[in-house]
């Protein structure tokens, strides 16, 4: 069956929708929180699914929907009593069936090795009773089911009455009841006393009509059900069974075309000339309903908006340069006019970065999903928890932190947490705990991952390094520097590899994904007491505050989130170390100074430090430094520009941005300056394949 | 020389020619996107010597490149009067500084001949083939060779 590929997108969204909640209902029963609303719910949700997927011959989901949801009907109807072990595998059930999502999106082959064995615990919750193979696919055995049984036609009458909501979601009487006739020969007959005798009085999309239809034939009314299961809630269905003698309106079989054509004649159903009026009635007189909490929106279309904000930022700037430069008296009006332009402009982009802003909710549901599934795979009992599920990020940033988030996750429960026995030996509860955190803090979003496991085991760490020539075998490297060796591109340790977390993928491409995204990430290890992974991401990937400093005569900008303070160091204040090396003194600590000229092989003018100004800076790898520059001119929003399409990545600068005369400023990476305390290497522009990882 | 398949064989090409270095070479107009005054540029840290910076141009960075340098001869010293021409080559737009654009030059395809052999240096990888024009022999420059070379990123 050939789909429009819109429609099958359409269910993916939905389902993710459906996931949501399912998972939801399965943390509540599995907490004891859980009424009768809630297992239905549950039941809901993978019915849905299984629905849908139904109708794109998706047989492996709905092979295993089924099973699933009989199972939650069992539970449902309290023939199944809640214990842990059947909570376990249903949540369990819940991770498979979201996968099973997973894999009919992206088209591979389900993992059998995973289904098999839940779908067998599934069954044995079912006992014998039920117990048939062809259960499994039981969308065929239904079918059989209906004919099979036609030997002894049955009649049964439906009513419903489509509420407003049934129409405001774009459903269709006609639709339904041609989807019954499907099932057998139908009669129909439509109640209209109802509908308003003045069309004043008519709502286009109020529902009036109640529809009468019998349906011959089919055993059971559970076809009849599946019709509606997706305007269940939005219409008043009854489905009673008649006698064979029962039929009494208008048994002819034209009732059908008679209805049909009533449904076709626009004065009935769809009141166009009426149309207009009624709606501005409606926006006139009642309160406006709310009908969709979201709206599914292209995002390239998004994508067009934050391009033209960012013009428009730039375009103020160049206003206000021009501005400045016109010396105007200081009292023109025109300055607060300005000014006014500043914060609209501001407002309007911080409006449309919320369009692309999704809380991380889907994203730890998903981690919680691996997470729970790496526990399983090392026998480890680890409590999962997460926090602060509603914080916003922005979208590319929420889809690109899914990988180096999975690797993290499985390293910490595969290194990180202890085994069972382990932990009892060390005096701590036999179960780990992971704690998934996201929150956002002044302009910047933190992501922590922390286990409650041994601590980074330094000594080895360190002694990994020296094998594989990362570090010389005298370096003397405080522990945060050793930490962060875990890092290094070539770190990931051969002797550690188990088939959970060893991938091939280091976490140095953890660390590129993070900093390709504008973050940075931190370890605090406390040994015995666990690790915390924090990964600290800007709000928006399209603007950012700078700092913008003048270095040799070239402007450029600094991160505002990367500067601590600014400082004009006196000459007490510096102290030199070495032929070159320059300190700076600030309560008590011991900075080192770099010069960010020379750094980026301009030439320096020589200026002693003292007529410098110092932007103090905190970096990963360094835990503080002090930038060396010529001058700071002013902090301002600036638009980031990649660099990377036109010309390559440049070692120590994250971007470019235009600046209110035209004139391109290079953004500085902090990180990268600090990390290279030699001169920095640049990716030359006569060599391939030197920025791949970027993509990873 | 005018029988019917052979003319289907032969185009009409246009180039644009310019000095670099003080010698003549042309840039076919397919590839060329404008060309503008120089103005200054952002330098960039590190960069070989043949990249002046980037410059801003209605909003995107563009590259600009010192096509005398890159072809081995002396570095420009830029000033009002020499010229950027901005090429886009494979989604890549890149602007390189010359001395001066001179004329634009319509040959058919067959008039484009083959590099003589010579020794190979820069400026001899550069070129695609040559144009005789009167006296004067025109280098036909290879664009490809002359992008900083790494691949766009997927954004």
């Amino acid at each position: 069956m050939a789909h429009d590929p819109s429609i099958l997108d359409t269910f993916f969204e939905e389902c993710e929708d459906l996931i949501v909640a399912l998972t939801e209902g399965l943390v509540d029963m599995r907490e004891g929180r859980a009424d009768d609303e809630t297992v239905n719910a549950v039941f809901r949700a993978v019915h849905s699914i299984k629905g849908a997927a139904g109708a794109f011959a998706l047989d492996d989901l709905v092979g295993f929907a089924h099973k699933f949801e009989t199972v939650l009907d069992e539970v449902r109807s309290h023939r199944l009593e809640i214990e842990e072990r059947l909570l376990r595998t249903l949540q369990r059930a819940g991770d498979i069936l979201a996968n099973l999502v997973d894999d009919a999106r992206d088209q591979t082959p389900a993992n059998r090795e995973l289904v098999d064995p839940v779908l067998a615990e599934l069954q044995s919750f079912l006992g014998s009773e039920q117990d048939s193979p062809a259960e499994d696919f039981v969308f065929e055995a239904m079918t059989l089911d209906f004919s099979g049984s036609s030997d002894a036609p049955t009649t049964y009458e439906l009513q419903f009455t489509p509420g407003r909501e049934f129409y405001t979601c774009g459903h269709d009487p006609l639709l339904l009841i041609t989807a019954l006739q499907e099932i057998g020969p139908i009669e129909v007959t439509v109640d209209t006393t109802k509908l308003p005798n003045t069309f004043t009085d008519f709502h286009w999309d109020d529902g009036y009509l109640k529809w009468t239809v019998k349906v011959s034939g089919p055993a059971t009314d559970l076809p009849m059900r599946e019709v509606f299961q997706f305007v269940d809630d939005l219409c008043d269905l009854k489905i009673m069974t008649l006698d064979d003698t029962g039929a009494q309106i208008d048994p002819t079989d034209q009732a059908i075309d008679h209805i049909i054509e009533a449904l076709q004649e626009p004065s009935i159903t769809v009141p166009v000339p009426a149309m207009e009026a009624a709606q501005k009635e409606e926006s006139a007189d009642r309160p406006i309903k709310k009908v969709a909490t979201t709206l599914r929106v292209d995002p390239e279309r998004v994508d067009r908006l934050i391009n033209a904000v960012g013009e428009l930022i730039i375009n103020q700037s160049v206003i206000s340069q021009r501005l400045q430069e016109a010396d105007l008296p200081n009292s023109a009006e025109l300055f607060s006019d300005l000014d006014d332009y500043k914060l609209l402009a501001r407002e309007i982009q911080e409006g449309v970065m919320a369009i692309r802003a999704q809380p991380v909710k889907p994203l730890f549901q998903r981690m919680l999903r691996i997470a729970r599934e790496a526990a399983d795979a090392v026998a480890k009992d680890i409590a999962i928890i997460t926090e602060g599920e509603s914080t916003e990020v922005d979208k590319t940033v929420v889809e690109r932190l899914a990988d180096p988030l999975t690797h993290m996750i499985r390293n910490a429960i595969d290194h990180g947490i202890e085994t069972p026995e382990a932990r009892i030996a060390t005096g701590k509860p036999r179960q780990g705990t992971l704690r998934l955190s996201a929150s956002q803090r002044s302009g910047s979003i933190v992501i922590e991952i922390a286990d409650d496991g041994a601590g980074l085991n330094r000594p080895r760490i360190r002694e990994l390094a020296i094998k594989k020539g990362l570090i010389p075998d005298d370096a003397a490297l405080s522990d945060q520097e050793i930490d962060h060796l875990l890092f290094a591109p070539g770190f990931s340790t051969a002797a550690e590899v188990t088939n959970l977390s060893g991938r091939g993928v280091g976490m140095d491409v953890v660390k590129t994904a993070i900093t390709a995204l504008g973050g940075r990430i931190a370890i605090n290890t406390v040994p015995e007491r666990g690790t915390t992974f924090s990964i600290t991401l800007p709000l928006t990937l399209a603007v950012m505050d700078g700092m913008i400093i003048n270095v040799s005569g070239q402007t450029m900008v600094v991160p505002i989130a990367s500067i601590l303070e600014t400082i004009r160091p006196s000459q007490a204040d510096l102290s030199k170390i070495g032929l070159k090396g320059e300190l700076l003194r600030i309560r008590g600590e011991y900075v080192p100074i770099i010069d960010l000229a020379d750094k980026l092989g301009h030439q320096t003018d020589g200026r002693p430090m003292t007529e410098r100004v110092l932007l103090l800076i905190q970096t990963e790898s360094i835990a503080q430094c002090a930038l060396a520059v010529d001058d700071i001119f002013d902090q301002r929003q600036v638009v980031v520009k990649s660099m990377q399409s036109n010309y390559g990545e440049i070692v120590g600068v994250s971007g470019a941005t235009i600046l209110g005369d035209g004139k391109i400023a290079l953004i500085i990476d902090p990180d990268a300056i600090a990390s290279d305390t030699g001169t920095l290497t640049h990716v030359p522009p006569k060599t391939d394949g030197g920025r791949s990882y970027v993509a990873a | 020389m005018s029988l019917p398949d052979e003319k289907t064989q032969v185009k009409q090409l246009e180039f644009v020619t310019l000095v670099a270095g003080g010698q003549s070479f042309c840039i076919e107009i397919t590839q060329i996107r404008e060309i503008r005054r120089w103005t200054p540029v952002t330098i960039l840290p590190h960069s070989p010597a043949h990249v002046l910076g980037v410059i801003n141009l209605r909003g995107a960075v563009i590259p600009i490149i010192d096509l005398a340098a890159k072809l081995g001869f002396e570095r420009i010293t830029p000033t009002e009067r020499h010229v950027i021409i901005i090429t886009a080559i494979e989604d890549r737009i890149v602007g390189l500084l010359v001395e001066s654009v001179s004329e634009i030059l319509g040959v058919k395809s067959d008039m484009v001949r083959e590099t003589p052999r010579c020794p190979e240096d820069a400026s001899t990888r550069a070129i695609l083939g040559v144009i005789a024009v009167g006296d004067d022999m025109i280098k036909v420059i290879n664009l490809t060779s002359l992008m900083p070379s790494s691949e766009p990123v997927a954004a």
